[in-house]
């Protein structure tokens, strides 16, 4: 800035209870003038944000499957590979309708070991929490019922309590030693040492809980559909080649 | 009106008019976000780009905004600037985004930044602007890792997620929760004022002193 410009404004400076700015040309301004001014405001805010959201969009998307991947691995621990079924007419399959879109239709993911056989079963599910809405994703073993893990994908719980639910390594840490499913939530140190007990987290009540009930409402949701069986994999997967 | 220097326009707003200790603005995010040294971070680092980029463009269009809606354009500029940050964050640093989810679209509410933007961008240059803005940005930034550190050792007993007392350290949970934030910007107040009292009593001894000698 040269220091005409700083000489020229010298008059309204550290003005900081000062009214309005001093527009002399903008006095008594037309209505058309208000509206058109907040118009042209408006759209290329407009315009500007499109364009930055088609451009992020993209990145955003990818790195959320990415994240998506890596968390249903971290939830199957010892899997080798896995399938992602969708639920199509109360039936679980591979393959989606032609023409129809992906995320319109529930889907789970299942695990396979090297051996080919079924390991565990991965179900994201989100649902209100204290502030807004809890994703997450839990792994668990369709014949033991016990849990293989459980990660929070995304939440907007309170920093510093809510937000526990995910970075309080001690409650996270009980969903991947097996507890057994259906979950009750304990009071920390309150439990008499049941299978199916998960301690919640003091100041963060309501978030853990929420994510106990999660867990509890994907298991009475999916349960009739797994208890019909998992049908075959996708054909020339792993262990579609281990077959004689 | 005094004039003002440059490095006047960058000084003010870290403690002498500090926005959130002094003005008194900006106490929503100041109360909300500073249970943790880290979130109070956070918080600041957002704002502060959120309200450079808005001080810059308003005083750069300051000619083209009729009086009368000067209010609404101000808050349609920083709201862009919050959506944006919103987006860029999240394509480019999707960990800190996480961090940060809650609180970004927070700052489009922090009345700090339109105060900023009504009594300086808009009749000031764009440098000017940029380095009030700046000023501003790191004086908030001091008050909210002040609550934050404030808050965080008393409450969780740590500081930047290290553990200061040990195993038997009973942390004072109230401090992290809604209530610790009133208390504790109570508190900072509280010292702020006495501070300035004894200040101002030395000064007036001093003057006193000279006068009857």
């Amino acid at each position: 800035m040269s220091d005409q410009d700083i000489n020229t404004n010298a008059g309204n400076d550290a003005a900081t209870v000062d009214t309005a700015p001093q527009g002399p040309e903008h006095e008594g301004a037309s209505t058309f003038r208000l509206v058109a001014t907040l118009a042209v405001a408006g759209a290329l805010a407009g315009l500007l944000i499109v364009l930055v959201n088609l451009h992020t969009r993209p990145i955003i998307e990818k790195y959320q499957a990415e994240q998506l991947q890596k968390a249903v691995y971290e939830v199957l621990p010892g899997v080798e590979r896995y399938d992602t079924y969708y639920l199509v007419d109360g039936n679980l399959t591979v393959a989606l309708p032609p023409n129809a879109k992906e995320k319109d239709y529930k889907r789970l993911y299942i695990g396979h070991g090297s051996d080919g056989k079924v390991r565990g079963v991965a179900i994201s599910k989100g649902e209100s929490g204290f502030q807004d809405v809890i994703l997450l994703i839990f792994g668990f073993d369709p014949q033991t019922g016990r849990m293989s893990g459980m990660k929070v994908l995304d939440s907007k719980e309170t920093p510093g309590l809510g937000d526990k639910i995910y970075k309080d390594k001690a409650f996270v840490q009980q969903f991947f030693d097996g507890p057994k499913l259906p979950l009750v939530g304990v009071k920390a140190g309150a439990g008499k040492g049941l299978p199916n007990e998960v301690d919640t987290i003091t100041g963060a009540t309501i978030s853990s809980r929420a994510v106990i009930r999660i867990i509890n409402d994907a298991m009475t949701e999916w349960k009739p559909v797994l208890d019909r069986g998992i049908p075959r994999g996708t054909a020339g997967s792993a262990d579609e080649g281990a077959q004689p | 009106m005094r004039k003002t220097t440059r490095s006047e326009d960058l000084v003010r707003g870290i403690w002498k008019e500090n926005p959130v200790l002094v003005q008194m603005l900006g106490l929503c995010p100041a109360l909300a976000v500073t249970n943790s040294v880290k979130n109070a971070l956070a918080m600041s680092a957002a704002t502060f780009f959120v309200i450079c980029c808005s001080s810059v463009l308003v005083s750069s269009c300051k000619r083209f905004i009729p009086n009368e809606v000067r209010i609404s354009a101000y808050i349609l500029v920083i709201a862009t600037f919050v959506t944006l940050a919103d987006m860029l964050l999240q394509a480019y640093a999707p960990v800190q985004h996480k961090e940060l989810g809650a609180f970004i679209a927070l700052i489009v509410v922090n009345c700090m930044i339109l105060g900023r933007q009504e009594a300086f961008s808009a009749k000031n240059t764009v440098f000017r602007s940029l380095l009030d803005a700046m000023g501003t940005g790191v004086g908030f930034t001091i008050a909210l890792v002040m609550m934050g550190g404030f808050r965080e050792i008393l409450g969780t007993g740590s500081f930047l997620d290290h553990p200061l007392f040990g195993p038997h350290f009973e942390p004072w949970v109230i401090f992290v929760l809604p209530a610790g934030g009133f208390l504790t910007l109570g508190f900072i107040l509280l010292a702020m004022g006495y501070i300035e009292q004894r200040r101002r009593d030395r000064a007036d001894k001093t003057a006193e002193a000279e006068a009857s000698s």
